[in-house]
């Protein structure tokens, strides 16, 4: 019994060793894909980074969320293959020899209570309810009541989406700061005088997405670039200096049609 | 005693010893890193402009710490949940230890353990689904994220180190002298407060700093419920904790940013060790008195 138990391990031992021998001898991908930035991309590039894997066995992906800035200067320091940002590059970046490559836009919906009877508003008087300079709702049209603004944490970024494209950097005067998308629609939700906004594929029936300057958020009016409030996602790379094969092949994955399926399942919508 | 008694006696000493100072190591551990990851942004910032300046824009283009609101968001917050959740917690110890028939006794107490075991990250969820909601009705205020709300959930929070360390300290009371309290014609209730709580004193006081530590020290169910704008405190504003401060930017925070969040750590670090040397010198005079 011992001695059979022997040979068998034997043979499956040897039938490992040569199977990783074939492995290694065919034309396979190997490596790893290092990317590094902004965590609002974190659900688009995770859902990304695990069909390449499955389809790649021999590489290993990686995504170190820590923000738009440092995944910039990740790329630039060469700490990672592929910057993250969830902005356009600034000049001095885009100076500094980096490439943006949009991988897909991200819709930030406004949202209210679905009881408000506000249904529109252009950006314009969006920034100036979170500014605080139109601080009760009858003034756009809406009930007499004194207007609630729901916002994310400084360096979140759906909180520097929305506040860069309607100009509100630094201006905004919340009064709930919340670290979550599930947390400001469960605020938005329990009252009826709150103002919000979340990236647009986390929308529930809970609350109501306003439409912007007449044009309600969706795919199409995102891709399209009719609805405002939106943010490009970005792959940055070096320009000068070519990717290593796993991160090239990962980037063309990306880029291509067939990830648009896996990046709208995500949240976001794709580019290509 | 034989020689290889003595030998694994010493061996289990060794052992015990080095388990105790697990614990202190950890200690130390986290008080030199705090201490070195918190120094610096205080240094560059300014002791006085860091914990008296009434501003935090940690991301404005010119960006400003003070986390004087912060602190005494805190302190409010705690004290707030010590007056609330004090005297229910007192009283429910009271009831327990003395009054309570064993049935409902069994009851109170296992509900007061599934209290303590509930996550924190669920009461901040209640709360945001129904007391938050509900403070907005009754106050009729634009928002119930506030300084109150957070002050009822802390209340909630500390009631079962309360209860139980209070119950454990009256139990702890001799039943002679009950019986002698009785004996000289005092009613049963006369005996718990005037006889059987002072002769607890000690313990109930270590039940009382307790609460203040895990209400000092919560942050998920406060962020929450607290709305997080970093205001002065009142009641019905929407206010920022210590805890919550350094926890809500923590994830994505850089540069003199993440430094000042560590400093706001070690304030926050040397608060619980005021606490907790308060508390020694309480029980110290105690048992010298």
């Amino acid at each position: 019994m011992k001695k059979k138990t022997q040979k068998l391990l034997g043979l499956v031992m040897a039938a490992a060793v040569v199977g990783s021998m074939l492995a290694g001898c065919a034309q396979k991908l190997s490596g790893t894909v290092a990317t590094d930035g902004s965590t609002s991309m974190e659900e688009v590039i995770g859902a990304l980074g695990e069909a390449f894997m499955e389809q790649n066995d021999g590489v290993t992906f990686t995504y170190n969320p820590t923000g738009s800035g440092s995944g910039i200067q990740a790329v630039q320091e060469g700490r990672c293959d592929i910057g993250l940002s969830s902005r356009d590059l600034k000049d001095e970046e885009a100076a500094s020899g980096l490439t943006a490559t949009v991988l897909a836009y991200d819709g930030i919906a406004v949202i209210v209570h679905p009881d408000n009877p506000v249904a529109d508003l252009d950006v314009e008087t969006i920034a100036k309810l979170y500014t605080g300079e139109i601080a009760n709702w009858k003034d756009v049209g809406g009930s007499d009541a004194p207007v609630v603004l729901i916002g994310r944490e400084a360096g979140s970024g759906t909180r520097d989406g929305f506040e860069s494209v309607t100009g509100t950097k630094d201006k905004c005067q919340y009064r709930q700061e919340l670290t979550s998308t599930g947390n400001v629609i469960t605020a938005v939700a329990q009252n009826p005088d709150a103002i919000g906004y979340a990236s647009l594929a986390s929308l529930d029936d809970s609350i109501r997405a306003l439409t912007v300057g007449g044009v309600a958020p969706s795919e199409e009016t995102v891709k399209d670039g009719s609805y405002a409030i939106q943010r490009p996602f970005v792959l940055v790379t070096k320009t000068d200096t070519k990717l290593s094969d796993a991160a090239q092949a990962f980037f063309d994955f990306a880029t291509s049609a067939d990830a648009s399926a896996l990046i709208s399942k995500a949240g976001a919508v794709a580019a290509n | 005693m034989g020689k290889h008694q003595r030998f694994m006696e010493n061996l289990i000493h060794a052992i015990f010893l080095l388990l105790g100072l697990v614990t202190v190591g950890c200690v130390l551990l986290i008080t030199v890193y705090l201490v070195i990851s918190g120094i610096p942004a205080i240094r560059e910032i300014g002791l006085f402009q860091f914990l008296l300046g009434d501003t935090w824009e940690s991301t404005a283009a010119v960006p400003s710490f003070g986390i004087l609101p912060f602190i005494l968001t805190s302190v409010y917050g705690t004290a707030g949940a010590i007056l609330f959740g004090v005297p229910v917690g007192f009283f429910t110890a009271v009831y327990l230890a003395k009054l309570a028939p064993a049935k409902v006794k069994s009851v109170v107490e296992s509900a007061v353990s599934l209290l303590a075991g509930i996550p924190s990250v669920v009461y901040g969820l209640v709360g945001m689904l129904v007391l938050v909601p509900g403070i907005r009705r009754l106050f009729h205020v634009p928002d119930g994220a506030s300084l109150l709300s957070a002050i009822v959930v802390l209340s909630v929070m500390i009631l079962p180190s309360i209860i139980k360390v209070s119950v454990t300290a009256l139990e702890a009371v001799p039943q002679e002298y009950e019986d002698a309290s009785l004996a000289l014609g005092a009613t049963p209730v006369e005996t718990w407060f005037r006889v059987s709580a002072p002769a607890a004193k000690s313990g109930i006081a270590a039940a009382v700093v307790l609460g203040v530590g895990r209400a000092i020290g919560e942050a998920m169910a406060v962020m929450m419920v607290a709305g997080n704008a970093p205001n002065m405190p009142s009641l019905f504003e929407s206010v920022r904790f210590l805890t919550t401060a350094v926890a809500s930017e923590m994830s994505y925070a850089s540069g003199l940013q993440r430094q000042a969040l560590f400093s706001i750590a070690l304030v926050l670090f040397l608060f619980i060790m005021l606490i907790n040397a308060a508390l020694n010198f309480f029980l110290k005079r105690d048992k010298e008195g």
